[in-house]
């Protein structure tokens, strides 16, 4: 066992260097399964170049992002929609 | 950039790093940080770690279980020493948290190392005056795999509306049965469903699973579990 995360909650600092505000509990749907669920609940690989975000319902691949010194990758063609709550504003700041 | 200004053990295999953070914001309990190591070439990994302690000023609680052949963890539980400094970012995170103005009853399930961001929880509501009523149930394979075991111990005495059960999955104390957290043991130890708790579960990622199911299973929304998952057992 560890206690390094391995879920969505490892994507809210990664994140903050692309987005302005927390968006590990912004609400996602798979287009796969059409699970929704919060960002921080999908489940997250670390040992891939980057980190790759899969939806725990069916293990699509929901998101991928690579930091490199100077630059920063992020596909996120997977989900077909993001929502975000006013609670995920607060939280971030 | 952050100053190691205590290491603390907590069990044979996880300890605490207590550091000195400058200008540190505070955070909400649940919250965590990013930690980057780079080696002389360049290399670098990083990792996310959970706050253990409640916010204090400058002063943040890391508590790391090693991880055989990770590339942090080790660094973290045996090498980084009083005086060291560490990069870090944070807090990061507002999906795991606990508000301490919330008002609803709260049910803490831990696996393991996974009591690291719930125990941040329970500081915070000693640290904060809340009222609302805390329960923990708290997965261990043995007594000596505890983490915080002495404050455990003594908060339960001291802060009033705050319950501890454990169970224990490898050894557990004489006369107390060995075995797995049951929908019994949440039914007898967490919340009716009726009250509406806030339930967060943190720990390897089957624990979690396994909890979220039986809790829903047990009547509560899945919109009151939040859920943290850890790296699976070794």
């Amino acid at each position: 066992m560890s206690t390094a995360h391995h879920d969505g909650n490892a994507l809210a600092g990664p994140l903050r260097e692309v987005f302005a505000v927390d968006l590990t509990t912004a609400v996602l749907r798979c287009p796969d399964c059409g699970r929704r669920g919060a960002v921080a609940s999908l489940r997250v690989y670390l040992d891939a170049p980057g980190l790759v975000a899969r939806c725990p319902g069916c293990d699509a691949v929901t998101l991928r992002l690579v930091s490199a010194p100077g630059r920063t990758w992020l596909d996120i063609r997977g989900p077909v929609e993001i929502a975000l709550a006013p609670e995920a504003r607060a939280a971030g700041e | 950039m952050a100053a190691v200004t205590e290491v603390r053990a907590e069990t044979s295999t996880a300890r605490t790093v207590v550091l000195d953070v400058p200008d540190w914001p505070g955070h909400l309990p649940g919250q965590h940080v990013d930690v980057r190591l780079t080696a002389p070439d360049g290399y670098t990994a990083q990792r996310s770690y959970s706050i253990a302690s409640a916010t204090d000023a400058t002063r943040v609680e890391l508590t790391v279980q090693r991880a055989d052949g990770g590339e942090v963890s080790p660094y973290l539980t045996e090498i980084l020493d009083v005086g060291y400094p560490l990069e870090l970012r944070g807090p990061v995170g507002g999906w795991f948290v606990w508000r301490p103005d919330a008002a609803a009853p709260v049910l803490l399930v831990a696996g393991g190392s996974g009591i690291v961001p719930l125990m941040a929880m329970i500081r915070t509501r000693g640290s904060s005056g809340s009222r609302v009523p805390f329960r923990l149930v708290y997965s261990v394979r043995s007594p000596a795999d505890v983490y915080y075991a002495d404050e455990l111990r003594r908060r339960v005495r001291d802060d009033a509306g705050l319950d501890v059960a454990f169970a224990y999955t490898r050894a557990a104390p004489d006369a107390v049965p060995v075995g797995r957290v049951s929908p019994e043991t949440l039914s007898a130890h967490g919340w009716p469903a009726t009250f509406e708790p806030a339930c967060f579960v943190c720990g390897p990622t089957g624990f979690v699973e396994a909890m979220a199911d039986t809790l829903v299973g047990l009547g509560h929304a899945p919109g009151l579990i939040r859920t943290e998952r850890f790296g699976g057992d070794p």
